[in-house]
């Protein structure tokens, strides 16, 4: 006997996702899912975007990590709440983890939500958290072929932050290569050319968070 | 990677579905998987063998048809399948494609012997 059946295989995780996505935005938060490769820079980011917003914005972090609480600490340091999930080897953060934390927070008094999500390339673009938009990072040291190489998340992200360009002079990568290939794959993608390092290019960045917060 | 997650997922709804059909065994379980997810058919296949044993699925066909990516031209409305997602328009070379399948995952269809 056949039994034809038509079913998301990520339905659960999406259900979740509506969940968190429907409580966000009641309580009036923005949300922002951050992916890379492990050692793009997002830490880094998070570190200098805490800096440079928290006195304007009420702000928490939650950090995914394989394992550890090294980022959490990193950004606890800036002065604003960080969590840590531990993975414990998954590849990627799930609408469920981030549900079981958000007891933890104020969200009646936050205005902006950042999650590290966990560093690959592949896999967090496919699990819904319930964000509103979807950022990734590519540090130009990876290379320009990466959006040939991992289309899915660059179609996802409504944001691209390149990364690290204060090393450009140092890699053969072609900053206009990275641009054209995800505009391409994604014609709507918001991209920033950005050093965590030198700061250059992220006011930028901090302009767009603060257009968006106010939307909310 | 999440194939493993994933494998449960569909674990869980095939669970599901025999219950809702009164199923005792379920022998063949056909998903669609588009080209554009980043889910590895062979691992998916590893993890589902895996994870479904001791389960009312042990031993069952997991059968992947993958979905390819196709897309309409923007410029001209051609419809035409992608071989990879950073092909131009065959027709008119236009560079803007609108996607239209390749980002399916979902199980069509459970099978059972009772
Ligand atoms: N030169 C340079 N190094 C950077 C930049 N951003 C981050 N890094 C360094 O890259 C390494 C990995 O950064 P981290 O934020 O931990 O990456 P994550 O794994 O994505 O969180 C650290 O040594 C950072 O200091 C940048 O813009 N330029
Ligand atoms: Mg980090
Ligand atoms: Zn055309």
């Amino acid at each position: 006997m056949k039994v034809s059946v038509v079913r998301n295989i990520l339905e659960a995780n999406e259900a979740l996702a509506q969940k968190n996505r429907k409580l966000f935005k009641e309580k009036g938060l923005f949300t922002i899912n951050l992916m890379s490769s492990p050692g793009a820079g997002k830490t880094t980011l998070l570190e200098n975007t805490v800096e440079a917003l928290k006195d304007r914005l009420r702000m928490a972090v939650i950090e995914g990590d394989i394992q550890s609480s090294v980022d959490a600490r990193r950004i606890a340091k800036k002065g604003v709440q960080a969590i840590q999930i531990n993975t414990d080897g998954g590849c990627h953060l799930d609408a469920n983890m981030i549900q079981n934390v958000l007891a933890h927070l104020d969200l009646d008094n936050l205005d902006l939500l950042i999650v590290e999500n966990v560093g690959n390339l592949v896999c967090p673009a496919e699990f819904d958290i319930g964000e509103n938009v979807k950022a990734m990072i590519l540090s130009v040291t990876e290379g320009d072929d990466k959006p040939l190489k991992y289309p899915v998340m660059f179609r996802e992200s409504a944001v691209l932050l390149i990364n690290k360009i204060d090393l450009l002079p140092y890699t053969n990568c072609k900053i206009n290569n990275i641009n054209k290939a995800a505009l391409k794959l994604n014609p709507k993608i918001k991209i920033f050319e950005v050093s965590c390092r030198t700061g250059e290019g992220l006011e930028n960045w901090y302009k767009w968070i603060r257009q968006q917060t106010k939307k909310k | 990677m999440h194939e493993l997650s994933i494998a449960q997922g569909i674990l869980d709804i095939i669970r599901d579905e025999a219950e809702k059909n009164s199923i005792e065994r379920i022998s063949a379980v056909r998903l669609k998987l588009g080209k554009l997810t980043a889910v590895e058919p062979s691992s998916l296949s590893f993890c589902f063998e895996l994870i479904t044993k001791g389960t009312l699925a042990e031993g069952a066909r997991l059968e992947i048809e993958t979905v390819p990516i196709t897309g309409r031209c923007a410029q001209c409305g051609r419809e035409f399948t992608l071989e990879d997602p950073f092909c131009n328009c065959p027709g008119c070379q236009g560079l803007k494609i609108d996607i239209l399948t390749g980002r399916e995952f979902y199980i069509c269809e459970i099978e059972t012997d009772d």
